[in-house]
Order: C-alpha cells, then sequence, then structure tokens
C-alpha cells in the first residue's frame, strides 16, 4: 500500500496528511513537487491543504495549472483514487476534475472549529469504513469553503449518490453549515466514486487520546478498500 | 495595447462580499442602497496591435484561467 502526497507552494498540511498516512498504511507516502510530470505508481493520490499560490485569484486556481495536475487528472481518469482535502477540493474542482467551485465562506470569516457532520453515502472506497447516516466529528479550517454548482449540477451529484458528506445544521444555530455550502455538502465524489474532495480534515483527527479520532477510521479504512 | 477584463459573480450566485459592502455603506449614512455586487478588474497590458485578435486571446485567458464560469460573467474591453 502506497500513497503519494502533491504539494505546491503554500501547501501546509502535507505532513499532517503524511503522518496520518504512515500511521494507517505502516509506510511513509511518496512526496511529489507539483512541478513534476510523473507520478510513481501509487495506490492513492492526495492533493492535501494550505494555501497553495496564496489563494490568488481563486482558491486553487494557479495550482490547477501546475504540470502535476495533468497527470493527476490523467491517472484520475484511468481509476486511480485521489483525495482531495480543503484546498486540495477546492484544486481538485478548479481543474474540473470535480464539479463545482468552493466560494468564500457566506459569514466572510476564517472557520477553525470542529464541525459534526453525517456520511450520506458509504459506499465509495474512502467512505466503506462509515454507516451510511454515521455522524462524525471532524475539524475544519479554510476561508473559501462554501460549495457551489448549479442546481442541474447538485441533482445530478444527489441522483448519483455523490454526495459523500454533509454538515448537520443544528436547531437555533444559523450555520451548523460553518460556510454556507449548498445543500450543506462538505464533500462530494466524482462519478465513479474514485474521486472524493472534502473540506474537513480527517488527518487532523487520528489520536484517540485527543478525544477526536474519526479520521482515524478513514484512513485505516482505505487499507482494506484500495 | 491594453485590454481590461472586468469579472462579476453571476445575478443568481450570492455575493456575500457585495452584502456586506452594502451594509457597510448604509452604516456610513448612505441612504437608497438596494444592492451592492462586487467583483476583480484584471488590466492587461498586451503585445498586440490587432484589436480583434487581442480580444479573442483575452476569451481565451478568461475561460481558461482568469474566470471560473460556473459562477462567473465576464466582459473584456480594448482601451489605448
Amino acid at each position: 500500500m502506497k500513497a503519494a502526497i502533491v504539494i505546491f507552494p503554500g501547501s501546509n498540511r502535507d505532513r499532517d496528511m503524511a503522518v496520518a498516512i504512515r500511521q494507517s498504511f505502516g509506510n511513509y507516502p511518496i512526496i511529489i513537487w507539483h512541478k513534476e510530470t510523473e507520478i510513481p505508481k501509487v495506490d492513492l493520490i492526495v492533493i492535501p491543504g494550505g494555501f497553495s499560490y496564496g489563494d490568488h485569484l481563486r482558491s486553487g486556481a494557479i495550482s490547477a495549472l501546475s504540470p502535476v495536475m495533468r497527470t493527476v487528472e490523467m491517472q484520475a481518469r484511468k481509476g486511480v483514487p485521489v483525495l482531495g482535502v480543503c484546498n486540495g477540493f477546492q484544486i481538485l474542482t478548479e481543474t474540473g476534475i470535480l464539479p463545482g467551485i468552493l466560494m468564500r465562506n457566506i459569514e466572510l470569516k476564517f472557520v477553525c472549529k470542529t464541525i459534526r457532520l453525517k456520511v450520506e453515502n458509504s459506499s465509495g472506497i474512502f467512505t466503506a469504513g462509515y454507516t451510511s447516516g454515521q455522524i462524525l466529528s471532524l475539524p475544519v479550517a479554510h476561508n473559501d469553503g462554501s460549495y457551489f454548482a448549479d442546481n442541474d449540477t447538485l441533482n445530478r451529484l444527489e441522483d448519483r449518490d455523490q454526495v459523500a458528506f454533509r454538515y448537520i445544521r443544528t436547531e437555533g444555530v444559523l450555520f451548523g453549515n460553518p460556510n454556507g455550502s449548498m445543500r450543506d455538502i462538505a464533500g462530494i465524489y466524482n462519478d465513479n466514486k474514485t474521486v472524493l474532495g472534502l473540506m474537513p480534515h480527517p488527518e487532523n483527527a487520528i489520536y484517540p487520546f485527543n478525544g477526536k479520532a474519526d479520521g482515524q477510521i478513514f484512513f485505516d479504512n482505505l487499507v482494506s478498500s484500495l | 495595447m491594453r485590454v481590461t477584463v472586468y469579472i462579476k459573480i453571476k445575478p443568481e450566485v450570492l455575493d456575500p462580499q457585495g452584502t456586506a459592502i452594502a451594509r457597510a455603506l448604509s452604516d456610513l449614512g448612505f441612504a437608497g442602497i438596494n444592492k451592492v455586487r462586487q467583483g476583480k478588474i484584471i488590466e492587461i497590458d498586451l503585445d498586440k496591435t490587432n484589436a480583434i485578435k487581442a480580444v479573442s486571446d483575452t476569451e481565451s485567458m478568461c475561460e481558461r484561467l482568469l474566470a471560473n464560469t460556473i459562477i462567473e460573467d465576464y466582459s473584456i474591453s480594448i482601451g489605448e
């Protein structure tokens, strides 16, 4: 079991991701600089969180043009599993590997907290370790996490069970949905469920001793489903 | 030749920054602010003299990078 993490100038969750992957996979992932055009044969490609290119123009827009993303696109098309977390999700939407876009948080504030979310779909490789409807606590830390797509796209995502995670609205709180995402979407699959993008950070919830281990299951599950 | 690209959030897409600006303008005492929409202006100094070619190149820039047409509309104007 081998993973590769692609890094850009401004990536900053790559080490957290590497630690989470090592804990579950038993080995350290390969790190690929964004100027590379080749990715060795791996079981999983990860685009980590951060602020690549300082979020200039739009989050993920400049990184989407990096040479390595052409390779990621090709590998994704061949069915190699790809995971994009936070800025990684933004980059995947900007390349068009995933539909929609992540816009500025609706309350115009950087949101950094632990949120509750629901597993909408446990049939994909990244969510098979959970049960559908299971409630998780995972941290979010982003400025541009408001998922937007037109109604046709949103309907299609729902019809094809591509919504992987949703924020849970809490009674009396304006947004249990922390950023104003349409239909409370926190994470989506591509149409054959081999690519997942999500705003919450499973890699930052991997230790039971600090009470946040819902992300550990995410990575442990990958060992059996990849 | 200078080309100016105007990028606006599509009318049907929520623009929380525009809403915040509208609120702030009202707080400053400006009456009758109905709505504010904000966007970006990008000025490009182009090494071209043919306006038609300049526009078609800039359109291509907008489609490939400058605008995300899921949420943004763009228009192009040629100056100087």
